[in-house]
């Protein structure tokens, strides 16, 4: 192994490429009286790019927040590597492999951009919080080596500049970059990207496309994203699913999406 | 000199020296995952070795041609050296030119192999491979995103270091011997001018060029196997080379590589490099960037740092120049401020520890001199090309002046033609440029006196003092004289310019195209309530006009007061739409302005400088990054500016 080789990968879960790694069956979701999801049924695979697409209030991160654990539906099931589960707490799904980022940065402002970062490796540091706080031994060795992940972060996604600077000081564009920095912290066997691209200009989307791929490629990450850039969906997705008022309209290929006439009704809109 | 029976005339040799006598000296760090990483001279001959033996597999031979395009990493650096050990020429290429620049020199060079930094510059070696049927072989640093293309080709330096280690111990034998074939006169490097005008030149330098100007150089600021230097400049200037291969192979000293161009000032600050050259943009860039954070400092600290900083413009210089004169109070605050002020800011800027400090390629202002010299910091200037394996003059300790560039450098030889250009001999002078006998001719002759093209005399103590380029002194219509340069560097050394450029000659008056520098602007405006949506529109702001009316005027009220040149005031000027670019060939890579094709491209403008007219619409086409084209379009305002009488002609009026 030279100096400069990567280390980060997602976990060996023994799921063959290719093979399904999560399914969601017949999810609905309410909030009072209204369904933000309703009856929908598609599944993720093991090293795939995933597009979750559809108009404004489809419901899409409702979606992925049903998948992390944050909003417990009141029908269907998720199946996570074989395992059905309904409802679980967001850190099950985060210690189970599930990382995301935010439609709205949600970093921590006030703290650098290593530290953010280094927040996303908590959930790996098994020695005691005292251990940690005296700084010594074992507790010592372990955030060196945690240290040196989140520098690999560092390099892999070109914010070595920015280091040190407090987060909430930097462009809009780097802060994705960072909490995108703090999902792979986790070394993620699913990533779930809500909007990566939104607000970039062109040279930030053409840079955050290539970390994806890569992230999908060196790592072995599976990704589901929800991106309103067609192109960018187009380009990136192996698979896209659509949804409109909470319900799939669609499932397939990019190409076959793009032609499918629901979809097209769907953003257009139809005389009713 | 001789070495275990070896006389030192190649870099190789001098590796193989340096791995005896400084084995456990640090001879490269560079920082990695956050750490930095470095090198013994001893393991730097082994990084070099198993590379040279990977690259003899690969089929490199004694005069093949190998084409370097990247960053300042130490495998980069190692290349020169693997690939002179073989008899082989390195060719280092701008890392920023685009695909159809870097094509001519690839053909002009007839390289065979080509070693690029990452991804990015591979892509673009393989986009213009079909124009290159004589590049055989693409050898690149970072893997990353490499993984998937066909390898046939293209290997990692990483993989051919390991081809090469396999071949040990049985292959040092013959390659220490193809080391000793080299000698000299042999050619070293070929380095790509940008040239302001025309095509680039290939100029060849030979060994007995930069190890000789190396040593000297050396010699000349006492530099050895305990200093540092931190290598951010690019590769493919000859600068660059001399510093951070030549001198270092030479001297022995560390060369420490940044993490990213970005993070270079950062990296300055952590390895204090004990040497450092910059072109004035750099020292003009730290020192506005100083004063911007200094606006956003607590009013004690402002204070102090004013109050200090006065202190050091009085005596400072004086203290640096072991020179007596200034109150002696002011040597006790100097002390005082020292620890306080001057300390601190050193450390900030990555120079606590620097011995000399140059500054080259275009005229410094004066005020920007004076303020680094007044901390305490040896800053002096030089005079060079790649054509004289850069030193031609530099200022020796104590001898500091802002407006000359310092007396010949050890070997040097320096005239002045009848036309005032100036003319050197030395051992460092090339050997002619590439497959360019014509070009050679024009500019060095039979006897080795090369023309520098620049106008120039010998001031009484000595020392060289540039003008101008000698072909861009000109004449207005009047006969006055019309230096644009010298009336370009003035507007510039206000930090609110970028650029500006002068057009006058065969004119009836002077005018001037301005380039706003964006981020004191931006900073100024944000302080004065002024709302802006794009550069444009700030550069177009009346304020900024406003602003811009001053600088110009002063500048005139200067002029005014130099007799020779009193005659080129400015009478009228405006604020260009868009930043001149190197990548739309307004500026060569080296940020000169390139003036015949700005000429050209902003006709319509300059044709509104002499008309009369107040405003101008104009379409200008811009090229992007990544080789793309663009139209952007503008209302560009132009103003009057006030004129003054010389001293002379107010006396004739009295």
């Amino acid at each position: 192994m030279t100096a400069h080789d990567i280390t980060l990968h997602a976990p060996d879960d023994g799921i063959a490429e290719g093979a399904e790694l999560l399914r969601v069956d017949d999810v609905t979701l309410r909030f009072g009286g209204v369904t933000a999801i309703e009856d929908v049924s598609f599944n993720i695979n093991k090293g795939e790019i995933r597009a979750i697409i559809g108009p404004n209030g489809a419901g899409k991160t409702s979606m992925l927040n049903v998948i992390n654990g944050f909003y417990h539906p009141q029908e269907g099931t998720i199946t996570f590597r074989g395992e059905k589960r309904r409802a679980m707490k967001t850190y099950e799904a985060a210690a189970s492999g599930i990382a995301r980022t935010f439609q709205n940065v949600a970093l921590f402002t006030g703290m650098s951009t290593l530290d953010n970062i280094m927040s996303g490796r908590s959930l790996k540091m098994n020695k005691s919080f005292l251990a940690q706080m005296i700084y010594f031994g074992p507790a010592r060795d372990e955030e060196i080596e945690h240290r040196r992940k989140v520098e690999e972060i560092i390099d892999f996604l070109e914010i070595a500049h920015i280091r040190r600077q407090p987060v909430g000081k930097l462009p809009y564009g780097l802060q994705k970059r960072v909490e995108l920095g703090r999902a792979l912290a986790l070394e993620p066997d699913l990533l779930l990207l809500d909007e990566p691209m939104a607000g970039m200009n062109l040279e930030e989307k053409e840079d955050m496309s290539r970390f994806i791929i890569e992230v999908n490629e060196t790592f072995g990450t599976t990704i589901a994203l929800i991106e309103h850039d067609m192109g960018v969906v187009m380009d990136l997705a192996d698979r896209v699913v659509v949804l409109d008022y909470g319900k799939k309209i669609a499932d397939g290929a990019p190409a076959e999406v793009q032609a499918n006439q629901a979809v097209i009704d769907a953003y257009l809109g139809v005389p009713h | 000199m001789a070495d275990g029976g070896r006389t030192l005339d190649t870099f190789p040799k001098f590796l193989l020296r340096n791995a005896q006598s400084f084995a456990d000296r640090p001879a490269m760090r560079h920082k990695d995952y956050g750490i930095w990483q470095s090198w013994t001279w001893a393991e730097l001959l082994v990084e070099i070795r198993n590379y040279s033996l990977g690259l003899q597999q690969l089929g490199l031979k004694r005069g093949d041609k190998v084409a370097v395009v990247g960053d300042n990493r130490p495998a980069l650096y190692w290349t020169f050296c693997a690939v002179q050990a073989l008899g082989g020429v390195p060719i280092p290429v701008y890392a920023d030119s685009v695909a159809d620049e870097m094509v001519y020199v690839l053909q002009h060079a007839e390289v065979r192999f080509a070693v690029a930094q990452d991804q990015e510059q591979v892509d673009k070696l393989l986009s213009i491979k079909e124009q290159l049927p004589q590049l055989e072989h693409v050898i690149y640093d970072e893997s990353r995103g490499l993984r998937d293309y066909e390898h046939t080709n293209l290997h990692s330096i990483a993989h051919l270091q390991e081809q090469g280690a396999a071949q040990m111990p049985g292959a040092e034998k013959a390659w220490l011997a193809e080391i000793d074939k080299g000698a000299g006169g042999d050619l070293s490097v070929m380095l790509y001018t940008s040239g302001t005008t025309g095509k680039p030149k290939g100029v060849m330098l030979s060994f007995d060029n930069l190890v000789i100007s190396s040593i000297n150089a050396n010699r000349f600021d006492s530099f050895d196997e305990t200093d540092e230097i931190i290598a951010y400049l690019p590769l493919a200037w000859v600068g660059d080379h001399i510093f951070s291969y030549g001198q270092s192979m030479t001297a022995g000293y560390c060369v420490c590589c940044p993490e990213s161009p970005e993070t270079v000032t950062e990296n300055r600050r952590e390895i204090a490099p004990t040497y450092f050259f910059a072109p004035p943009r750099v020292f003009e860039g730290l020192l506005t960037d100083m004063m911007v954070r200094m606006e956003d400092a607590g009013p004690l600290k402002q204070k102090m740092f004013h109050f200090f900083l006065g202190v050091a413009n009085r005596v400072g210089e004086r203290i640096l120049n072991k020179e007596s004169g200034g109150s002696a109070m002011d040597r006790l605050l100097y002390r005082i401020g020292d620890v306080l002020v001057y300390g601190p800011l050193k450390n900030r800027l990555g120079m606590s520890r620097m011995k000399v400090g140059y500054t080259a390629g275009e005229a410094i202002g004066p005020e920007i001199f004076r303020f680094y010299r007044s901390l305490g910091l040896n800053l002096k200037q030089l005079y060079g090309q790649t054509e004289a394996s850069v030193y031609v003059t530099a200022q020796p300790d104590g001898e500091i002046s802002a407006d000359t560039v310092g007396t010949p450098s050890p070997d040097v030889e320096i005239e002045i033609a009848d036309n005032g250009e100036v003319l050197y001999r030395s051992p460092g002078v090339f050997m002619g440029y590439y497959k360019n006998e014509e070009a050679t001719r024009d500019t060095k002759s039979e006897d080795g006196w090369v023309k520098t093209g620049d106008a120039g005399f010998i001031d009484t103590d000595g020392h060289l003092r540039i003008i101008d380029r000698a072909k861009d002194v000109g004449k207005l219509n009047n006969g006055s004289m019309f230096p644009p340069k010298y009336i370009e560097n003035k507007l510039k050394f206000f930090p609110n310019i970028k650029e500006a450029v002068a057009i006058g000659h065969g004119r009836d008056y002077c005018a001037v195209m301005l380039n706003i520098d964006l981020s004191p602007v931006a900073n100024w405006a944000e302080r004065n309530n002024i709302a802006y949506g794009s550069y444009q529109e700030l550069a177009n702001h009346p304020k900024v006009y406003e602003m811009m009316a001053q600088h110009v005027d002063q500048v005139n009220q200067d002029l005014a007061s130099e007799e020779r040149v009193a005659g080129a005031q400015v009478h009228r000027f405006l604020v260009l739409h868009k930043e001149l670019d190197a990548d739309d060939g307004e500026l060569t890579r080296t940020m000169k302005v390139r003036r015949s094709l700005i000429n050209e491209r902003y006709e319509p403008l300059i044709e509104a400088l002499y008309d009369g007219s107040t405003e101008k619409f104009v379409e200008t086409e811009v090229t992007f990054e990544d080789g793309r084209k663009g139209k952007i379009s503008a209302t560009v305002k132009i103003e009057d500016a006030k004129v003054y009488a010389t001293e002379a002609m107010k006396e004739a009026a009295e």
